[in-house]
């Protein structure tokens, strides 16, 4: 039980990053259009999916909630500000991105909002993952370490790096879902994100060796993690080839693929913590009571059919979008 | 009273579960009021019921949305604010509000996305299957919050494991206890009667403004009719929630009837200002007897008052005491109201009695009043307790939360939901101003499937072309 658990969370946080990271990303390329056309173009490239997206938080934190709630309380109460001003920011940039169709004058002021907040989302999260990736100050299972204990110059680079990751995956999208000028934008910004992507890794990798992070002495231990590196370095090549031939779509499916990697190493080098290295899972897992009574219904029944139903949603949703419909 | 980060996040829990409850109280009555209609217009194939059905698709869609974007915040709320709830009683309230999440996201936004895009794709009993299943979605949505509630105010099921935490030891006596099964339905009724009353007094609005008359009549008559039969149930369930509190819950009963000294027997305040400090109350009108009546249905029994309880074991007594009388006030006026209407409509006098019609139009917020004033009753009642008689409300907040972090989610959140609200409700006004006016596309005005956080409205990008597309599977 507390593995499928573990591997529902698992899934719903992948499935959350890769999925809203895309259109978060979009969310944060939008400045970069140049006329309303364009930034029509690419809202559209989004707007069937976003929320559906979005949802699959609201199942992460409800499997946490239900399956380990020590972590849920531990974190959420922990992140206490940044995850305010993210659920703020999400709510808001949802809000913004309805409006804008709907007014005229305030058009401009949505427009920030709906990037802006794309942006604050994005960065608490990497914030948040940078934070537990150095180790949150807990003893005796309760957080110790203050309203900004979080805050340290290696968090706010992860922000800074699911940021460039997130811009990555949505310019990958706008390959697959666009045509003619915004299609011909995102390949032109692709290069480039690929390799702040690729210099922030190295970053991340000498800071944490310079920290003397606890994850990086699982590296040495286990050299099978290399495994993922090297998936994500091939997934990098693979990239290069496609933007040089225009080829859509690939890009996405790589930037997929980075994050997939990336996401494994992190599982792989926390297990068998999920708040490293002061909770494990067992610690975390609810009852077997609790977590059978989950599992009977929600996890045999709701999951699958949610898993279905996203599948189904994006092959609706298939193919090119179209920039010229109208939204009243 | 001190600001502390209790206090503050007391606030913003009331704050934001206040604004949130609004949203599902109205859209599980109109689930179920939507598939009401397309049975009828199924059975008499007459088109009023359809395009009422069309019209009111499109509220439910905003409503629906504004439900789901305020429902994300409380799903993070337990482990920010009530880290210490939430580590303790996780193991059988993050199951129940999880089962909520599951059903919502699976059966209400998955069947909600056949109503939107399907009316032409699917079969008519197929669509009718759907309406039926979005109505079981969102009741069984709420279903579970009422079970987790009901749980917070009588738990049951559990034993205490190490570090205080809530082992659930028999999920049966969980769902199926009877404070759940006076306390679920007397939620259900109360968003059904709250959208009787909505249909009820739109109709009338649009009698009023002499527009769609027909369409306006059947509104004002079949909202009256619903609530003339609901509302007397619900004064009965109303009833049973009180003889539970009764038994298992006295120091909020005494609280509810301001009764500071144990009596016998008992009279019943009726109005009153309750004074805490001096455990008293001042310009107080009662009526002898009827406390004893009303608590045990006799004329003798003896009824405790709050000072039986240790002053660190009472509830505030103000809140329950006023909320309860303005939720009973509400009743009786909707009941008044709701009977009055039926027996108007009966003799055919709805356009003569303009008077009434006003006093129906104005009716509209009665609902909602009497769902949070219920509310406030339930819960500032259970007070100083979180989970009754186990957990403290001081025990249950996170401890290391400070003033300023919580006051600044606080004002971010006040910002965000106002301006939320604001263009919700002005977007729900033009629709309902608008009325059952025909619409060519049935998609319009409503929301995509699986984007329940989208407020309103289509998407941009959806063209007929990409929905054609989709019909052609």
């Amino acid at each position: 039980m507390i593995t499928f658990w573990t591997f529902a969370l698992g899934l719903a946080i992948l499935l959350y990053v890769t999925l809203d990271g895309f259109d978060l990303g979009v969310g944060m390329l939008f400045p970069f259009a140049p006329d309303e056309t364009a930034r029509r173009h690419m809202l559209a490239a989004i707007s069937p999916v976003w929320d559906g997206n979005e949802t699959w938080l609201i199942f992460a934190a409800s499997i946490l909630f239900g399956a380990f709630p020590l972590v849920y309380a531990t974190l959420l109460s922990a992140l206490y500000l940044p995850l305010m001003i993210m659920l703020a920011a999400l709510v808001f940039r949802g809000v913004a991105f309805e409006f804008r169709y709907k007014s005229r004058g305030l058009r401009s002021l949505w427009d920030i909002g709906f990037a802006g907040g794309s942006f604050v989302a994005s960065f608490i999260q990497g914030t948040a993952v940078g934070a537990l990736v150095e180790g949150l100050a807990i003893k005796n299972g309760q957080y110790v370490g203050g309203p900004f204990g979080w805050l340290s110059p290696f968090a706010l680079l992860c922000g800074l790096g699911l940021c460039l990751g997130y811009c990555l995956l949505g310019a990958g999208w706008l390959t697959h879902k666009t045509a003619e000028d915004v299609q011909a934008l995102a390949f032109r910004l692709l290069p480039g994100l690929m390799i702040a992507v690729l210099a922030f890794l190295v970053v991340v990798f000498i800071m944490a060796l310079a920290l003397d992070l606890r994850v990086m002495h699982r590296w040495l231990e286990e050299p099978v993690l290399a495994l993922f590196p090297a998936i994500g370095v091939m997934a990098c090549t693979l990239l290069q080839i496609a933007i040089k031939r225009r080829r859509p779509l690939i890009p996405f499916l790589c930037g997929m693929a980075i994050f997939a990697a990336a996401f494994a190493t992190l599982a792989v080098s926390f297990y068998p913590y999920m708040v490293p290295f002061s909770i494990s899972i067992t610690d975390a897992a609810s009852p077997p009571a609790s977590l059978s009574f989950m599992f009977w219904g929600a996890g045999l029944i709701v999951l699958p059919i949610t898993l279905i139903y996203t599948l189904v949603v994006y092959f609706i949703f298939k193919g090119k979008v179209d920039p010229t419909a109208e939204y009243e | 009273m001190d600001v502390t980060p209790l206090l503050l996040s007391r606030i913003q829990f009331a704050f934001t579960v206040s604004f949130h409850i609004i949203f599902p109280a109205f859209t599980v009555g109109l689930a179920a009021w939507l598939a009401f209609l397309e049975a009828l217009s199924l059975a008499t194939g007459r088109p009023v019921y359809r395009r009422l059905f069309d019209f009111w698709l499109g509220i439910f869609g905003v409503a629906f949305g504004l439900g789901v974007v305020s429902g994300i915040v409380m799903a993070f709320q337990f482990g920010t604010n009530w880290s210490e709830l939430a580590r303790r009683t996780g193991p059988i309230q993050g199951p129940l509000l999880g089962y909520e999440t599951f059903t919502a996201f699976a059966l209400e936004a998955a069947f909600f996305g056949v109503l939107i895009f399907g009316r032409k794709r699917v079969p008519r009993w197929f669509y009718m299957l759907a309406c039926l299943l979005v109505a079981a979605g969102t009741s069984l949505s709420a279903f579970w919050i009422m079970v987790n509630n009901s749980w917070m105010q009588w738990p049951v099921g559990f034993t205490m494991g190490p570090n205080g935490i809530f082992v659930p030891t028999d999920w049966s006596a969980i769902i199926f206890d009877p404070v759940v099964w006076v306390r679920f339905p007397h939620m259900f009724l109360a968003a059904y009667v709250t959208t009787a009353f909505c249909v009820a007094a739109t109709g009338a609005w649009h009698l009023l403004r002499g527009s769609f008359k027909s369409d306006a009549q059947a509104m004002l008559r079949m909202g009256l009719g619903l609530a003339a039969v609901l509302v007397p149930i619900q004064l009965l369930f109303g009833h049973l929630v009180g003889d539970y509190t009764h038994d298992k819950q006295p120091a909020k009963f005494a609280a509810i009837e301001a009764r500071w000294h144990t009596e016998q027997p008992a009279s019943e305040v009726l109005i009153a200002w309750p004074d805490p400090e001096h455990e008293r109350n001042l310009y107080q009108f009662s009526i002898p007897y009827l406390g004893s009546l009303i608590a045990s249905m006799r004329f003798d029994s003896k009824e405790v008052g709050l000072t039986t309880f240790p002053a660190a074991d009472r509830p505030p007594v103000r809140i329950p005491f006023f909320a309860f009388r303005i939720m009973v006030g509400c009743g009786l006026l909707m009941l008044a109201l709701a009977w009055f209407g039926t027996y108007l409509g009966a003799v055919g006098q709805f356009e003569r009695q303009r008077w009434f019609l006003w006093a129906t139009f104005w009716s509209f917020p009665l609902g909602f009043i009497a769902t949070l004033t219920g509310w406030f009753t339930a819960e500032v009642g259970r007070q100083p307790w979180t989970v009754y008689g186990q957990l403290r409300t001081a025990d249950a907040a996170t401890p290391f939360l400070t003033s300023p972090q919580v006051a600044t989610s606080l004002v971010i959140f006040a910002a965000v939901y106002t301006l939320i609200f604001l263009f919700g409700a002005i977007y729900i006004y033009q629709l309902l101003r608008r009325g059952p006016v025909v619409l060519p596309p049935l998609v319009e005005a409503a929301t995509n499937p699986k984007r329940p956080l989208s407020v309103a409205g289509q998407s941009p990008g959806v063209a007929p072309a990409a929905l054609a597309t989709e019909a052609g599977e």
